[in-house]
C-alpha cells in the first residue's frame, strides 16, 4: 500500500477545502451546490485511493473528481435543453427556445440600433485592477441560460478543447459556436447596460 | 442586394466570427467576410474589442478564484472531516 502513503485524507479539509470550494463556487455560481459537491469529492476520493498514482499532487488529484463532479451538474441542469443539429442556419438551431433579445434585424442581419454596442472606455481595462468590472461579468454570467453558462465557463476558465465539450455535453460543433456566440452577444449587452 | 453588400450589413455573421476566430482558425472564405465586414463596420470593430476584454476579464477571475479566494464556514470544514475521518475508521 505504499501509494496511499502519499494520500494524507486527515489533512484534506484543512488543506484543499477552500481552494476546492473557491474552484466549485466560480463554475456552479452556487454556494450551497459547491460545498455539497466538495464534500462528495473528498468521499469519492476514499473510494478510489487506490487509483492515486503520485504523478500529480493531491491537489490536483482532487480537483479532477471535481471537475468531473462539476460536469455532472452541467449535465443535470442542461437535461431536457437538448439541441438538434441544423448546421445550415446555425442560428435557428434549438438554441432559440432560450429567452433572450434579439440583437439583428432578421432581414440582413444589421445591428438593432438599441443593441449595437457603444464606446464603454473599459475596451482596454486591465481585469486585475478592475474589480467593478469584474463583478458586473459576474453577475451578468449568472444570468445566462445554464447551457450556455456551463459552455462558456468550460471553454474559458478550464480553456478546454471544444470537441471535449462537445462531448460532454452532447453538443454539435455547430451548436457549440452558436451558444459561445449567444452567450458573449448577452454578456456583452448585460455590461453596457451595467455600466453605463 | 449584391453579395458584397450582403456581408457589409450583415453585423449578425461577423461577430459570430468573430467568437469563433478567437477559439480557432477561420476557413478563407470566413476570413474573407470578416475583412471586408470589419473594413467598413465600426460597430462590429468596437463589439471585436469588447469581445476580448470580456475574454481577458474571465481569465483574471479564473486566477483570482485559484488564489483561494473564499473560505468554507469553519463548521462546515470540521463537518467533512468528520465524515472523512468516519469512513477512514470503519
Amino acid at each position: 500500500m505504499a501509494k496511499i502513503a502519499v494520500l494524507e485524507p486527515r489533512q484534506w479539509v484543512s488543506l484543499y477545502a477552500d481552494y476546492l470550494y473557491s474552484y466549485a463556487v466560480a463554475r456552479l455560481g452556487d454556494e450551497e451546490q459547491a460545498r455539497d459537491l466538495v464534500q462528495e469529492t473528498f468521499l469519492a476520493a476514499l473510494e478510489r485511493t487506490e487509483q492515486f498514482r503520485g504523478e500529480s499532487s493531491e491537489r490536483t488529484w482532487l480537483t479532477a473528481i471535481l471537475k468531473h463532479k462539476v460536469i455532472d451538474v452541467y449535465r443535470r441542469r442542461n437535461s431536457g435543453l437538448r439541441a438538434t443539429g441544423g448546421a445550415d442556419r446555425p442560428e435557428m438551431d434549438g438554441t432559440d427556445r432560450e429567452p433572450e433579445q434579439e440583437f439583428f434585424e432578421a432581414d440582413n442581419g444589421h445591428w438593432k440600433e438599441a443593441y449595437a454596442p457603444r464606446a464603454l472606455g473599459i475596451e482596454d481595462a486591465d481585469p486585475l485592477t478592475n474589480k467593478e468590472l469584474g463583478s458586473i461579468l459576474q453577475r451578468c454570467l449568472q444570468k445566462l441560460p445554464a447551457l450556455w453558462f456551463s459552455v462558456f465557463s468550460m471553454k474559458h476558465m478550464d480553456e478546454a478543447a471544444t470537441e471535449m465539450i462537445c462531448d460532454q455535453l452532447k453538443l454539435t460543433p455547430s451548436n457549440f459556436w452558436v451558444i459561445i456566440h449567444r452567450a458573449k452577444l448577452n454578456l456583452r449587452a448585460c455590461i453596457q447596460k451595467a455600466w453605463v | 442586394m449584391g453579395a458584397i453588400k450582403k456581408i457589409q450589413y450583415n453585423c449578425r455573421e461577423a461577430t459570430y466570427l468573430i467568437e469563433k476566430r478567437q477559439h480557432v482558425r477561420l476557413s478563407i472564405k470566413e476570413r474573407i467576410h470578416l475583412l471586408i465586414h470589419l473594413s467598413g463596420c465600426s460597430v462590429c470593430r468596437l463589439f471585436q474589442q469588447q469581445s476580448r476584454m470580456i475574454n481577458r476579464v474571465v481569465k483574471g477571475m479564473f486566477k483570482e478564484t485559484a488564489g483561494e479566494e473564499r473560505r468554507l464556514d469553519e463548521d462546515v470544514k470540521r463537518e467533512m472531516q468528520d465524515k472523512i475521518n468516519e469512513r477512514l475508521t470503519r
